[in-house]
C-alpha cells in the first residue's frame, strides 16, 4: 500500500483557535498538510477547511478520526474518490520582454487566465483551475522567468447527483 | 433572572454540577474566586504546588468515580498544572480545570503572570476555552463538565480572565448540553456484537485483553460474568487492574513489557483476542507484527481513534465497554444451549501449566526484597487498600504483587507515567473515599518530585500511608542500564537522600524504618495502624530487577525471566 493524496472538506465550528487545534493535531501527530484553505461558509457559525493531505491508508484514516475527535470538528468529508469539482487560484509575476510578451498573452489565453497587472518588464496573471491545469501553466511559464507566485490551496465541494 | 457577577455564576455553576471538593492554589488572578468560594459549602483542599492540585484532583475522581476540580491562577500557576493534565487526558480521566488569567484587554501584551495556557494545553486537554465573554460563561462551564464526563472522559481546561469574572451578567442555569459536533457513540453495533460471538464460539484458544475504559465505564461486574459464562481468561492493560477479580481463576495477570509469563504467552498463542477498552499501548503489544499474531482480534472502544490505530483489528466495535458487554452477556445468555468449548479445558489446562512453571517469583534472603514488602503489605491489608504509586520499578511490582478485585482502586499515572504522582494521588484518593486505608507505594526518586505534599496531608489530617521502597537509585532506568548498557550506571545513582524518617516527623507525621526483612511486617503494621499520614521507609536491595521484562521493541513472548 502506497502513500497516497487525500482532499478533505472539513467544517468546523467557526471561532477563534479551531484552526490552531487543526494545525496542531497534524504538527503533534506528524500527519502532512500540503495545501489549506479556510474560510467561512453561507452559514457565519461554521466554516470550511479544505486541506490536501498525503499519507497510507491507515494514517488517512487516523488523520480522519482525530479530525472527527477535536470537538470544534462539526463534519469530515473524504472528497478522493468521490465525484466533485476542485478549484485552485494562483497569481505569477511572471518576467514579460518585449519579445515574448505576445506569447505569453497567447498561453494565458488558451487557459482562459487573465492578466491583473502590467509593468514594463513583467506580466501578473491570474488562473484558476485544479491542480493539474495549474501545475501545466506553470511549466509553460517557467522558461519566460517566473519572479513569484501566490497559490491558494484547493477548495472542493462535492457534484451534485444528477 | 437575576444579574450575577462571573465569580458567583461559577459557584453557582459549581453547585449545578454538584461539585462539592476542590483542590487549588490561589494567586492573583483568582483572588476573587477565592473571596467567593469560602462563602460556599464547598471543600477547598490548598496543596503546596499546582501540580499537586491536579495529581490530587486525578486521584479523587478514580476513588470516587466524580469528576476531579481544580482551581490555579495565572501565568506560572497555570504552566505547574501542564504535567497533571497530559497524565490525566493520556489515563482519561474526567476533570476540570480552571485556571486565573489576566484581564481580557492585557491578554497578548506580555503581561505580569500572563501564559497562553489555553494555547499549551491544546493538545493534552480533551477541549478547553478562554471565556471572553461573561455571558458565554455559565454555558461554557456547562459544556466543559459535559465534555469531561462523557464519552472517552478526560481533562477540559477553563481559562477564566480577570474582568470576565469580576464583570456581571443575567443568570439562569443553563440547559442541557447539546453539541452538533460531539456525539459519542455508547450503543456498539448489534451485528459486530452477534460477528463477536460467533467467534467466541468457535475458537479455542481465545483470551479477553482489558483496559481502563472497564474500569472507567464501570464495567467490572458485566467483564466478570462474562468471562466466567464463556470460560476466556482474561489478561489487562496496567490502566485495567481491578477490572477483573486478581484471585479469579482465569485471571492471567498483567500484560506487556512486565506481564506475567502466562499473560505473555497465553496472547502469543491465542486464536481469538478480544480487547475491550484498551488501545494496544507499544508498552503493552511490544513487537506489534507478532503480537497475537495467530489470533482473530476484536476490538471495543468508545474512542474509535483507538481502533486500528496500533493494531489492525477484524472486527471493531465502537462503544461503551459496559453497554458491549452487557449486551454480549444477553446475546450468549440467550443461548441456552451455549456451553464453552469442550476443548477450551485444554487451553485453560495449558495455561494453568505456565503458571506453575514460571510464576512470578523472587527470593527473599538478607537484604529486604521490594516485592516481599508489597506481598506483606497485601497480606496485612487483606487486599482492601486503594493503592496509588509513583511511577518506575515500584508501579511495577506494586502492578504484579498487589492483586486488586474492584475498579478505583488502583491508582496510578499509566500513560504519561508521572514521577510524582503517587502521593498527591493518595491524597485525592483519600479525599474521595474516606475511611478507606489509602497507600502510596513510591520510590526514593519519586516520591522527592511532590513531598512538599505531605504539608497538605497533614493541614487536612488525610491518613495517607506512604511506602518508600529506598534502593538509592532511579531503580527502573537503573535496570535497563544493568541489562542494555552494560552496568554503566550514567546518573541514577543517589549520593544523597534525605533521612525520609525525620523528614516525615518535619512535616509532623510518622516516620518508621525497616532495615531488615524481620522488621517489614512490624513496621508495616505500625505504620497502617497509625491514624494519621505515615512515611515508611524500606531500605531495599538497590539492584533488584522487575522481572519478567521483555525488551523494548522485541515480541511479548522474548521475556527475561528470573
Amino acid at each position: 500500500m502506497n502513500e497516497k493524496r487525500h482532499l478533505l472538506s472539513i467544517l468546523v465550528d467557526n471561532e477563534p483557535g479551531v484552526l490552531s487545534r487543526i494545525v496542531g493535531l497534524f504538527s503533534g501527530r506528524g500527519y502532512n498538510i500540503e495545501s489549506l484553505c479556510v474560510a467561512e461558509t453561507m452559514d457565519p457559525a461554521v466554516s470550511r477547511i479544505t486541506m490536501i493531505t498525503k499519507g497510507y491508508p491507515t494514517i488517512i484514516e487516523q488523520i480522519k478520526k482525530q479530525l472527527n475527535k477535536l470537538i470544534n470538528v462539526i463534519k469530515v468529508f473524504d472528497l478522493t474518490g468521490e465525484d466533485y469539482v476542485q478549484r485552485e487560484m494562483v497569481l505569477v509575476k511572471v518576467t514579460a520582454l518585449q519579445q515574448n510578451r505576445a506569447e505569453i498573452l497567447r498561453i494565458i489565453d488558451i487557459f482562459r487566465g487573465q492578466v491583473v497587472d502590467v509593468g514594463q518588464e513583467h506580466y501578473t496573471l491570474k488562473i484558476t483551475g485544479d491542480e493539474e491545469k495549474i501545475e501545466a501553466i506553470l511549466s509553460l511559464l517557467k522558461p519566460f522567468g517566473i519572479r513569484e507566485i501566490a497559490r491558494t490551496g484547493s477548495v472542493a465541494l462535492y457534484r451534485e447527483k444528477k | 433572572m437575576s444579574k450575577l457577577t462571573g465569580t458567583k455564576i461559577l459557584m453557582e455553576m459549581l453547585k449545578e454540577e454538584g461539585v462539592d471538593t476542590i483542590f487549588g492554589y490561589p494567586g492573583g488572578a483568582v483572588i476573587d474566586i477565592y473571596d467567593e468560594l469560602q462563602n460556599t459549602e464547598i471543600n477547598h483542599y490548598l496543596v503546596r504546588h499546582e501540580q499537586g492540585a491536579v495529581h490530587a484532583a486525578d486521584g479523587y475522581a478514580r476513588a470516587s468515580g466524580k469528576t476531579g476540580v481544580c482551581l490555579v491562577t495565572s501565568g506560572p500557576g497555570a504552566t505547574n498544572t501542564v504535567t497533571g493534565i497530559a497524565s490525566a487526558y493520556m489515563d482519561s480521566i474526567p476533570m476540570v480545570i480552571f485556571t486565573g488569567q489576566v484581564p481580557t484587554r492585557l491578554i497578548g501584551n506580555d503581561a505580569f503572570q500572563e501564559v497562553d495556557i489555553v494555547g499549551i494545553t491544546r493538545p493534552c486537554t480533551k477541549h478547553n476555552y478562554l471565556v471572553k465573554d461573561v455571558k458565554n460563561l455559565a454555558r461554557t462551564i456547562k459544556e466543559a463538565f459535559h465534555i469531561a464526563r462523557s464519552g472517552r472522559p478526560g481533562p477540559v481546561l477553563v481559562d477564566l480572565p480577570k474582568d470576565m469574572i469580576n464583570a456581571s451578567t443575567n443568570y439562569s442555569p443553563p440547559g442541557a448540553v447539546q453539541l452538533r459536533s460531539y456525539n459519542p457513540t455508547y450503543e456498539p453495533n448489534l451485528k459486530q456484537l452477534k460477528k463477536l460471538v460467533g467467534l467466541i464460539r468457535t475458537a479455542k484458544k481465545p483470551v479477553l485483553f482489558t483496559g481502563g475504559g472497564v474500569v472507567l465505564s464501570k464495567a467490572h461486574e458485566e467483564l466478570t460474568a462474562f468471562a466466567r459464562k464463556t470460560q476466556i481468561p482474561v489478561t489487562s492493560t496496567l490502566m485495567g487492574l481491578g477490572g477483573f477479580p486478581g484471585n479469579d481463576p482465569l485471571w492471567l495477570g498483567m500484560l506487556g513489557m512486565h506481564g506475567t509469563y502466562r499473560a505473555n504467552m497465553a496472547v502469543t498463542e491465542c486464536d481469538l483476542l478480544i480487547s475491550v477498552g484498551e488501545r494496544f499501548d507499544e508498552r503493552l503489544t511490544g513487537k506489534t507484527d507478532e503480537f497475537a499474531s495467530k489470533a482473530r482480534i476484536v476490538q471495543i472502544d468508545i474512542d474509535p481513534t483507538s481502533i486500528q490505530k496500533n493494531i489492525q483489528a477484524s472486527v471493531p466495535i465502537v462503544g461503551d465497554c459496559r453497554i458491549s458487554l452487557a449486551q454480549l452477556n444477553r446475546l450468549i445468555g440467550e443461548d441456552e444451549s451455549y456451553e464453552p468449548a469442550e476443548d477450551r479445558k485444554q487451553w485453560l489446562e495449558q495455561i494453568e501449566q505456565w503458571k506453575q512453571t514460571t510464576p512470578l517469583a523472587y527470593k527473599q534472603e538478607d537484604i529486604i526484597k521490594p516485592q516481599y514488602v508489597i506481598d506483606k503489605l497485601y497480606e496485612l491489608t487483606e487486599g482492601r487498600a486503594i493503592i496509588s504509586t509513583e511511577v518506575g520499578q515500584n508501579q511495577m511490582w506494586a502492578a504484579q504483587y498487589y492483586h486488586f478485585d474492584r475498579p478505583g482502586r488502583f491508582i496510578t499515572s499509566g500513560g504519561l507515567g508521572v514521577m510524582g504522582f503517587g502521593l498527591p494521588a493518595a491524597i485525592g484518593a483519600q479525599v474521595g473515599a474516606p475511611g478507606e486505608l489509602v497507600v502510596d507505594i513510591a520510590g526514593d526518586g519519586s516520591i522527592q518530585m511532590n513531598i512538599q505534599e505531605m504539608a497538605t496531608a497533614m493541614q487536612y489530617n488525610l491518613p495517607v500511608k506512604v511506602v518508600i521502597l529506598n534502593n538509592c537509585f532511579l531503580g527502573m532506568v537503573r535496570q535497563w542500564q544493568e541489562l542494555f548498557y552494560e552496568k554503566r550506571y550514567a546518573c541514577t545513582k543517589f549520593q544523597h537522600t534525605p533521612d525520609f524518617v525525620k523528614l516525615a516527623e518535619a512535616y509532623g507525621a510518622k516516620g518508621l524504618r525497616a532495615r531488615e526483612p524481620d522488621a517489614v511486617e512490624r513496621v508495616l503494621s505500625e505504620g497502617l495502624a497509625y491514624p494519621g499520614p505515615v512515611i515508611m521507609d524500606f531500605v531495599v536491595e538497590q539492584e533488584e530487577c522487575v522481572y519478567p521484562m521483555v525488551p523494548a521493541g522485541a515480541p511479548i513472548k522474548n521475556m527475561l525471566l528470573v
